[in-house]
């Protein structure tokens, strides 16, 4: 199947598991945060871990750093069992959601700290503070006190303290959730930068589904303590394994149904909404009859004023429910002879003034046949 | 819009005024009528220092008063012990206060407020009441004493009532919650994931309460210092109820000055002294303060 030649390919890069959580859980009270998790991280990854607010994201990386003892299972890093290691013996380094950086230290200080407390010679930690400096371009910065900097700034000083020690793994809370929208997106990429020039495995939490997708070589879904998915940034937008996963990231249009047939290619699925047979990739075992959802993204969706000619394509009748135009694309909500709504998005490629469809337009559907997946919990 | 621009205005002035007006009426002209006293002879009359302009309108001061507490020994004397006593006071303050605000502010939040309130607590008896009854505990006859006897620890009563000891443990008991409070509101506005991140670039937790703990708290121990400090000095009832006749403070001396000898202009001049012992410190670690945040822009 499809699924099996998407497998993630840094995964098959990084065989070795650099970083090694098995079965790792955290427990406060009778609250249960992190809920028997494992995973590997292959060295040089960027990992992005993504969930909602709450789901244990910031608790599992407090794990790794060292500020947690987990309730049970254990962390490894290069082959060391950290599980019951102190923050300040581990070979990792954090980036905390809130930045923490020491305001009662100015730039170079807050920078310099790390090496200070490893004893380092005074005029080795000068060097590598203007290599650091230098990398996140706070030159002229340095002897300032965090007061008088911007976020931005204050978050690249946070970064070049956590990069100083050259750490095994850099653990990143958040990073660019308190910067505003265009700067995030440049840091973005700076990030990434750093992370391929310093070769340093990095795992980053984030709630902000876009982000994950840019930035990360591999992402894990996180919800009520557990991961719902591990993949590349494409196996899980292409082919989410489950309901949850296909919600969180991005928009999903989703039919339900149940499974007509089984062939080598794809699954033939009745649907009793739409009262059609439709074509689907599946990623997971199932056997004829058994419920399932369809799932389709509106990207994937084509529209046409006349009836699409391709008979493998699914093709349904709907009027245009709803409209907007985004600039760069346009968002179309179509409403099904059900009054089902399926939601289309569509590049703008031409420039237009007119709009080629209107409210309550009759227009036909389209996808093609491996377009939708089938989701099974 | 510019009646209401005005009030604006009007209410900000106001509300910038009414502590410099506060000072201005129970601190600065109460401190002139002093400094006034000060510097006239004591008479034999109602009051009993000679005025600031004689008959004749003729301006009539002197600074005999202050010539006098120079020649004699006993009041520079005074003011060192004083300053001594009140120092090591502070100091154990701020050693025992420091933990407490600690624990208080790293507590859980319910148990929190319970232990504020244990803190504050004692206020709600008079000052005085709460120094009889340490009398009560540390007397050769009292709760301390006879209890050691009766559990054989000790044959004969250990003298702690009018000694220095007992000054301090009157001064520290009286003086905590002052060191505390202060203390417990700057830690606990302090972020923790600065001490974390202390840890997570090396530190151990000791080095991370050295390198950041203790210098962010620094606003906290400056305050509860003074705060504890500068009452201290010039603490009257503590030494006299508990203290021994030679522990003489100079709370003491001012008292005696103004009740017994009735040498209105001379314990004006030990007031003014002792104020000035107090401010001319505080000034300068102002200044400081102000000197530090001007040379980190
Ligand atoms: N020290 C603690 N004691 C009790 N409960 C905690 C503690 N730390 C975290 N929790 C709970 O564990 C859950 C997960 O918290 P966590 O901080 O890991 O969430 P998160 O995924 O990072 O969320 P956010 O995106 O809001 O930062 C939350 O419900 C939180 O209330
Ligand atoms: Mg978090």
């Amino acid at each position: 199947m499809e699924y099996k030649q998407e497998q993630s390919k840094a995964a098959q890069e990084e065989n070795s598991s650099f970083i090694r959580i098995s079965n790792v859980s955290k427990h406060f009270g009778d609250f249960v945060a992190v809920d028997d998790v494992s995973l590997d991280i292959g060295k040089g990854e960027l990992f992005s871990i993504l969930g909602g607010s709450g789901c244990g994201k910031t608790t599992l990386l407090r794990m790794l750093a060292g500020f947690e003892v987990p309730s049970g299972g254990s962390i490894e890093i290069d082959g060391l069992d950290v599980t019951r290691l102190p923050p300040y013996e581990r070979p990792v380094n954090m980036m905390f959601q809130s930045y923490a950086v020491f305001p009662h230290m100015n730039v170079e200080k807050n920078i310099a700290y790390g090496l200070v407390k490893d004893g380092l010679p005074k005029n080795e930690i000068r060097k590598h503070v203007d290599e650091m400096l230098e990398l996140v371009q706070l030159g002229d910065f340095r002897r300032r006190k965090p007061a008088q900097l911007s976020g931005g700034q204050r978050q690249r000083v946070a970064l070049a303290r956590a990069l100083i020690k050259k750490p095994k793994v850099l653990l990143l809370d958040e990073p660019l959730a308190a910067l505003d929208k265009k700067l995030r997106e440049r840091t973005q990429f700076e990030l990434m930068n750093i992370q391929y020039e310093t070769g340093i495995t990095f795992v980053v939490v984030t709630h902000d589904q876009e982000e994950a997708m840019t930035l990360s070589s591999r992402i894990a879904v996180m919800d009520k303590g557990q991961f719902r998915q591990v993949g590349t940034p494409k196996e899980v937008y292409e082919f989410p394994d489950n309901r949850f996963v296909a919600g969180f990231i991005g928009t999903i249009n989703t039919f339900h149904g149940s499974i007509a047939s089984i062939s080598e290619e794809t699954l033939s699925v009745y649907s009793d909404e739409l009262q059609l047979t439709l074509p689907a990739l599946g990623t997971h075992p199932v056997e004829v009859g058994q419920e399932v959802d369809i799932a389709v993204r509106p990207e994937k969706i084509f529209l046409s004023r006349d009836e699409p000619d391709n008979p493998d394509d699914v093709r349904i009748q709907g009027v245009v429910d709803d409209l907007g135009y985004l600039g760069n694309r346009s968002l179309y909500r179509i409403r099904l002879a059900n009054g089902k709504i399926v939601q289309v998005s569509s590049q703008n490629r031409r420039r237009s003034v007119t709009r080629f469809l209107e409210w309550e337009d009759k227009v036909w559907i389209s996808w093609r046949p491996r377009s939708a997946v089938v989701l099974v919990d | 819009m510019a009646g209401s621009v005005n009030r604006d205005n009007l209410w900000q002035r106001v509300a910038i005024a009414t502590p410099y007006l506060w000072l201005l009426l129970f601190f600065l002209i109460p401190f002139i009528i002093i400094l006034k006293i000060s510097l006239a002879d004591p008479v034999i009359a109602q009051p009993p220092f000679t005025p600031t302009f004689d008959e004749q309108g003729a301006l009539s001061i002197s600074l005999d008063n202050f010539r006098f507490l120079l020649t004699d020994d006993l009041y520079a004397i005074t003011y060192l012990r004083s300053v001594v006593i009140a120092g090591i006071a502070t100091l154990l303050c701020l050693a025992l206060g420091f933990p407490m605000a600690y624990g208080i502010s790293r507590a859980r939040e319910q148990t929190r407020g319970l232990l504020l309130l244990l803190i504050v607590l004692p206020f709600w008896i008079s000052f005085l009441l709460r120094v009889y009854a340490w009398m009560g505990l540390m007397n050769n006859h009292g709760v301390i004493n006879n209890t050691l006897l009766w559990l054989g620890v000790i044959d004969a009563p250990i003298q702690m009532m009018y000694t220095d000891i007992a000054v301090f443990v009157g001064l520290v008991y009286s003086y905590l919650p002052f060191m505390v409070l202060p203390l417990y509101a700057t830690l606990e506005r302090m972020d923790l994931d600065l001490v974390e991140a202390a840890q997570d670039l090396g530190a151990t937790r000791t080095r991370a309460f050295w390198d950041v703990t203790w210098p962010l708290s620094r606003p906290g121990v400056v305050a509860g210092c003074m705060l504890v400090f500068i009452p201290a000095m010039g603490e009257y009832v503590i030494p006299y109820l508990l203290g021994g006749p030679e522990s003489l403070l100079i709370g003491r001396v001012l008292f005696d000055e103004f009740f017994v000898n009735r040498d209105w202009p001379l314990a004006s001049a030990v007031a003014v002294v002792l104020l000035l012992l107090l401010v001319v410190p505080i000034v300068i670690l102002q200044r400081n303060q102000a000197r530090d945040a001007e040379a980190a822009t």
